[in-house]
């Protein structure tokens, strides 16, 4: 089920100004990519264009070609729903729809694909949230408003949510930053069970975290503000965290820039 | 060229020598230091809680703002029922089953019913024509319409909403009873098996009209407050349902509609309450016929408020008491619908705070 992404020199503009400039890479299925980098750099960018997201700004457009298994997601005749459907995204801030409880948030994603049935959709919500590690936890109180959960528990919902709809790809943008130590331990050892079905993208401010969880590692860079971010960058993790080959990359991680 | 610096220095340490004397000017008059006792910090005894203080002034202001509310809205009721009551004990029909209005007959003869009857069905069709295109206008507003041309159309309808009522009345009567007319006759010709379309004329002055004209004095309320809760819905909730591969209706059904409701329905009851109210346009648009009638196209219908506005001039003293009784029922009706549209907004009201 998971798939491979393959960006070759994707350039993401908001308007006139360049975020990103000719970012090329392969993600294999079924592994953790973290991207790394300091802040303004391009690396949530560059994650928003892989599902699409990015256009959704006015002004915002992308130069280049993406493609998951060959097929190009930003060809003139691709449903864009069916593109965000294929590949997932979680949000830096926890975002389950305040209106709905637990139940109704985790089973969104299948009602706008018109799933009626109430026996699928009651097995999609406990296979979702036992997925998202979430299921113990609020089984006595699916029709409680989801936003009424933990920092924490909310992020799980909004994964379980994400990953109701069966996507392939599964992208997170600082799925961690507003979370405690606790919630976060627990969010990344879902992503260790989630990869065996997904392939996962992930975006973190956190090099621990990235160091810990992710299989290849990005770095991203700017040479100065204004100036588009680039991949400095990419390879596999244990050799970015102990023997890099770029200069950049080495200061980053060491600490003695960004 | 040299001394710019100096000279911005200068003006910088003035700058500060003014910030700093101000500060002990002001420190002065109210530190502790101007009494016996040392500055706080430095081990005295802690200054005392003043007795006068604005926290107490503004407390006290608030309250009896809120107080007065009350003593409003009491002293309201008082002056109707003190009014009404007189009036009504005069009245040999019952006040609330009779349909006719002579209150200043020797013997008084009136009933709200027509007048209730006529008030809620012109104010429910308002509603029901002014809703959805209300919403319609709200949603493209705020999230299909660009920027430029969403900002413009936005200043026309509140300019809408600042027409007197009376404009829209003498309009209402002197341009727009035509075509409602013509139009009442084509729908009698074609659907007056439909009992609401029915009967044999004459058209014009007729419940349809009253209704159509209060929809678009409700049009615009409706639509300006709608559109300011849908532009609230958060940015985060629409990313997270496009993300999982929404179309902008679906988005908008998923992230936006839910969100809005409540503000919605308090937006439908203020356009329902200026509907219940509206006197001078109703007045002037309806039959005012005392009669209780489903039929819309037909010369007819007549409510509370224009009733009020047409016969208070010769109106004797059981007559205005008669007319201050029927003014106690619109109270009670608006009382009731709002008190609904809370009980609406409450039903759901831990998934609303849960979400602030």
């Amino acid at each position: 089920m998971a798939k491979r992404i393959e960006a070759s020199n994707v350039s993401s503009y908001y308007g006139n100004f360049k975020a990103i400039d000719s970012i090329s890479m392969t993600v294999e299925p079924k592994t953790i990519t973290a991207l790394i980098g300091p802040s303004g750099c391009g690396k949530s960018t560059f994650l928003r264009s892989i599902n699409r997201m990015h256009e959704v700004l006015p002004g915002a457009r992308i130069e280049g070609r993406l493609t998951i298994d060959d097929q190009n997601i930003y060809d003139p005749d691709v449903d864009v729903t069916a593109v965000r459907r294929l590949i997932g995204m979680v949000f830096q801030r926890p975002n389950p729809f305040p209106t709905m409880s637990i139940y109704e948030n985790v089973v969104a994603g299948l009602k706008l694909n018109g799933v009626k049935k109430k026996s699928v959709l009651d097995d999609a919500a406990e296979q979702s949230l036992k997925a998202a590690n979430l299921w113990n936890e609020v089984k006595d109180r699916l029709n409680r408003p989801g936003a009424g959960l933990s920092g924490g528990q909310q992020q799980r919902l909004c994964i379980a949510r994400t990953i109701a709809v069966e996507p392939q790809v599964v992208l997170m943008d600082e799925p961690c930053s507003a979370l405690d130590p606790i919630s976060t331990l627990a969010i990344e050892d879902l992503m260790f069970k989630l990869k065996d079905r997904f392939t996962i993208i992930i975006v973190t401010h956190n090099m621990q975290q990235a160091a810990r969880v992710s299989d290849k590692t990005g770095f991203f860079s700017i040479d100065k503000t204004g100036d588009p971010g680039r991949l400095i960058e990419y390879d596999d993790t244990q050799k970015i965290f102990s023997n890099p080959s770029e200069k950049k990359t080495e200061d980053y991680i060491t600490g003695r820039f960004g | 060229m040299g001394d710019y610096p100096s000279r911005s220095e200068n003006a910088t340490a003035g700058d500060l020598g003014v910030t700093a004397s101000r500060t002990r000017a002001a420190g002065s008059g109210v530190s502790p230091s101007s009494y016996d006792e040392p500055p706080i910090g430095g081990g005295g005894a802690l200054p005392k809680k003043a007795r006068f203080s604005m926290e107490s002034g503004f407390r006290g202001l608030s309250v009896s703002a809120g107080a007065m509310v009350l003593v409003i809205i009491v002293a309201i009721a008082i002056f109707l029922i003190s009014k009404a009551a007189p009036a009504i004990g005069k009245d040999t029909e019952n006040f609330l089953t009779y349909k006719q209005w002579f209150p200043n007959e020797a013997d008084p003869k009136f009933g709200i019913a027509a007048l209730a009857f006529g008030t809620l069905l012109t104010s429910v069709i308002a509603l029901i024509v002014a809703v959805p295109i209300s919403l319609g206008i709200a949603l493209f507003l705020s999230h299909y319409a660009p920027k430029r041309l969403a900002t413009p159309l936005g200043f026309i309808i509140d300019l809408l909403a600042a027409v007197p009522s009376v404009v829209f009345g003498l309009w209402g009567r002197d341009v727009f009873q035509q075509p409602v007319a013509d139009f009442s006759e084509w729908l009698n010709k074609y659907f007056s098996w439909i009992p609401i379309f029915g009967g044999d004329g004459p058209y014009g002055q007729s419940i349809m009209l009253g209704g159509l004209v209060l929809a678009i004095m409700v049009l615009p309320i409706v639509t300006s407050l709608s559109r300011e809760v849908f532009q609230q819905t958060p940015g985060m909730n629409e990313e997270a349902a496009l993300a999982l591969g929404a179309t902008k209706w679906e988005m908008v059904r998923t992230a936006v509609l839910p969100y809005g409701k409540p503000g919605v329905i308090a937006s439908v009851m203020l356009g329902l309450g200026r509907a219940l109210g509206e006197t001078i346009a109703l007045a002037l648009t309806l039959g005012l016929v005392f009669n209780i009638s489903f039929n819309l196209i037909e010369v007819g219908g007549n409510s509370v408020a224009a009733n009020i506005a047409t016969t208070f001039g010769e109106a004797n003293e059981t007559g205005r008491g008669a007319l201050i009784a029927s003014g106690l029922v619109l109270f009670a009706i608006t009382l009731v619908v709002n008190m609904g549209a809370r009980a609406i907004i409450y039903r759901r009201r831990e998934f609303r705070d849960s979400a602030a």
